[in-house]
């Protein structure tokens, strides 16, 4: 879509200035007219459940007892910060995120190399990797389930006799993180992959000449130039591992300690039909996303795709 | 290949008019083709509620075996053209159905007439004012001849809310083969299954221990069992106390012996089924559909699958087994209210339940039902059944039982790690939270 705006800015002005600007100020107006809509879309589509769920986490309002809503302030925020439940909900959730992300880092860079250096079937080799992240996660997320349930599972054959994973703290939780690595590494590899194609050949080759080590041109050529892909693909990993659910709720619905934030927050808006507990809890998550969010844009400087293109 | 219109006009347009009015044009026949037709159904479907008989969606379990189906025809062409009865079928899980008919109804859906309830909803959806009261000739006509403890799990602060369709409670089933006598306590089961592993036989007990409603209903059962119940009898608080720490205290004994399977605290109704049916084990708590299943899929082992009562806690004294299954609620948004009343009553007669029993295996809730020889003969428990669910209890009634169910089954979850005393009262902190709203579930 073009904007109006550069196109009055850059214009030449051969004759009057004032007739013009009228014209540009009506281009302008035209501009406004046109993005109406889709800013009006915009906010009833996002603005308005944002306010409307921060309106609801202010109120006591619960669906089972229409008769007792009433503005009861930042309780709602007072009971789920001093639940265990939420705060067992938000270690798991920190817990999985740093770890799964931090496995795919490293597992997404290796394929990112491979397919990279492939020299040799590089199309099988890309369309191979990237077939996990080509399966519906609930899809996914279902045949984990079976295969680690005994009786059902390949893996859980594999496992002692009656040896149920899923039904463990901590075995669900690595089970959880097996799965999110599974479905979520190939598109680590595809950003790094882009990150990748940034570093020039030629830099690489200097250093070769100038005598550095393969692992040298990595650490000191190639991570460097690729920090704000590696930053951007870390952000997207980040914000999505810590809004994980859907592997969650197949696997093990939350059961045994193994919940995120937010099947806490579907559980308390769906099951309880607590609206006020529930869009606290989701007001929490939206907050700890910001916080996210801005750390890695200021603290790390990462920068959305496309603002930053000269690779530093 | 002869050319078409279609294909020759665009060649002439190109020639006459700059492609952008074409463009235009075409943009703008599209627009007409697709509203026209908008439009026309949209008149359609304003003329189709005026004319023929009265539409009433019956919402309700996804049935496989077409009793449903079969019933909602019935009572429509029974209606004399009155009304029709869609019957709408709702996800498999209780969770799935709960939440639909949740979010229709808080958005006052009028096209919710006749709402399929689990037995432990009625209280919570009448609080929320969702669903109407029974009252009057409809009442009488819902409660006579009807089973009485099904009618509790319809009945809310002293109304009725719901007619039950049909009714569920489980029984104890052993093999004969290893068994000989069954057992009537738990202590005494344990005993057994513990005999039969020290011999090398198939000795598990195959149970509901999973981390959901199933263990929820194992401990109430026990709970009632033991004297006892999780609510007082206004709904207002618990009253665990001496009965619940038994009940839990059986319930970690099954876990830590001999006769749990190594994968109890994964398990639920069909798990049980299947661990059955694959020789391992010499008990089953479940309910009857397991019969049927055993029939088909494991002939040999039929011959010796028998039923009893549900194995009691104290000897001399009969267990109380937890009931479920579907009540019929009228939606409150109902544009037709008298009609959905008389639908759902018809839904629930005599013949539609006999052949909701007979072909979906689902126990009515008339009484008179199991002594017909019809059900008896495809159901040779079902003087079994009907003493089970004349001496059963109900769930907690209460509009919070979701979390009163949920704090239950996470504190008892896995069953081997239960602390009797103290998880009995963590429990009973829970309940109170939930029992006003607050607090959060896990």
């Amino acid at each position: 879509m073009n904007t109006p705006t550069p196109a009055t800015s850059t214009a030449p002005a051969p004759g009057g200035t004032e007739a013009l600007s009228e014209g540009a100020r009506q281009e302008r107006r035209l501009g406004w007219l046109l993005c109406a809509p889709a800013v009006v879309v915009m906010l009833a589509v996002t603005a308005y459940p944002i306010g409307y769920a921060i309106y609801l986490s202010l109120q006591r309002y619960d669906l089972r007892f229409p008769g007792q809503a009433k503005f009861v302030g930042f309780s709602n925020y007072g009971a789920v910060l001093s639940s265990d439940f939420w705060w067992e909900a938000f270690w798991v959730t920190l817990f999985i995120t740093a770890v799964s992300v931090a496995v795919e880092l490293v597992l997404g860079f290796t394929l990112a190399l491979v397919m990279h250096r492939a020299i040799f079937g590089r199309g099988v080799v890309r369309t191979a990797i990237l077939i996990p992240y080509g399966i519906v996660t609930v899809v996914a997320a279902y045949s984990w389930q079976y295969a680690w349930t005994p009786d059902t599972g390949y893996l859980a054959a594999l496992l002692p006799s009656g040896d149920a994973p899923l039904t463990e703290q901590w075995p669900a939780i690595g089970l959880i993180i097996l799965a999110e690595v599974w479905k979520t590494t190939p598109f680590m590899a595809l950003l790094l992959l882009a990150g990748l194609a940034l570093v020039p050949e030629e830099t690489l080759r200097a250093a070769m000449v100038d005598g550095a080590s393969a692992w040298q041109r990595f650490a000191l050529v190639t991570v460097p130039l690729m920090k704000p892909a590696i930053l951007v693909a870390l952000l997207f990993r980040t914000l999505d591992a810590f809004r994980i659910f859907d592997n969650i709720y197949i696997l093990t619905s939350g059961a045994h300690g193994t919940g995120s934030v937010s099947i806490l927050g579907y559980d308390n808006l769906f099951t309880a039909l607590n609206l006020g507990i529930g869009s606290a809890i989701s007001v929490l998550i939206f907050i700890c996303v910001g916080v996210i969010a801005f750390a890695f844009i200021k603290l790390f400087g990462a920068a959305a795709p496309g603002a930053e293109e000269t690779g530093r | 290949m002869g050319r078409t219109n279609g294909q020759a006009r665009p060649a002439r347009a190109r020639g006459k008019a700059s492609p952008r009015s074409a463009g235009r044009g075409a943009a703008r026949r599209l627009r007409l083709l697709t509203v026209l037709p908008l439009l026309a159904g949209l008149l359609a479907s304003c003329d189709s509620g005026e004319s023929g008989p009265v539409r009433l969606n019956w919402y309700n379990f996804p049935d496989d075996s077409g009793a449903l189906a079969g019933a909602a025809d019935n009572c429509s062409r029974a209606s004399g053209g009155r009304y029709r009865i869609e019957y709408n079928k709702l996800p498999r899980g209780a969770d799935g159905q709960r939440q639909q008919l949740v979010r229709r109804l808080a958005a006052e859906d009028n096209t919710m007439d006749i709402l399929g309830l689990d037995v432990t909803w009625a209280p919570e959806f009448a609080e929320a004012k969702w669903i109407l009261p029974w009252t009057g000739s409809n009442r009488r006509n819902a409660t006579v001849g009807t089973l009485e403890v099904p009618l509790q799990t319809a009945t809310w602060k002293g109304r009725l809310y719901a007619v039950p369709y049909n009714t569920n409670t489980q029984l104890l089933w052993y093999r004969s083969d290893l068994v000989p006598k069954p057992p009537t306590t738990w202590a005494e089961m344990l005993t057994m299954a513990r005999d039969l592993a020290e011999q090398g036989k198939p000795h598990y007990v195959e149970i509901q221990g999973a981390q959901y409603e199933g263990l929820t209903v194992w401990f109430n059962t026990l709970v009632a069992s033991a004297g006892g119940s999780i609510l007082n009898a206004t709904a207002t608080a618990p009253s665990l106390g001496p009965p619940a720490v038994r009940a839990a205290t059986i319930m970690r004994n099954l876990a830590t012996s001999p006769a749990a399977d190594p994968s109890l605290s994964n398990q639920m109704e069909d798990q049980n089924r299947l661990a059955m049916e694959s020789g391992n084990a010499a008990f089953e708590l479940n309910y009857p559909f397991v019969y049927p299943s055993m029939k088909a899929n494991k002939p040999d082992l039929f011959k010796s699958f028998k039923w009893a009562p549900y194995p009691g806690v104290d000897p001399g004294r009969p267990s109380k087994p937890t009931i479920g299954g579907i009540d019929l609620a009228i939606g409150a948004y109902s544009r037709h209210p008298d009609l959905a009343f008389e639908a759902a009553l018809c839904l629930r007669n005599r013949q539609n339940q006999m052949a909701a029993a007979l072909e979906g295996g689902l126990p009515p809730t008339l009484r008179a039902l199991y002594s017909d020889q019809a059900l008896v003969k495809s159901y040779p428990f079902a003087a079994d059944v009907l003493s089970a669910l004349e001496n059963a209890s109900v769930r907690p009634q209460t509009p919070a039982y979701q979390n009163v169910s949920i704090a239950i089954s996470h504190t008892l979850s896995p069953p081997s790690a239960i602390q009797p005393r103290s998880d009995i009262e963590n429990i009973g902190s829970q309940i109170e939270d939930a029992l006003e709203s607050k607090g959060l579930i896990p």
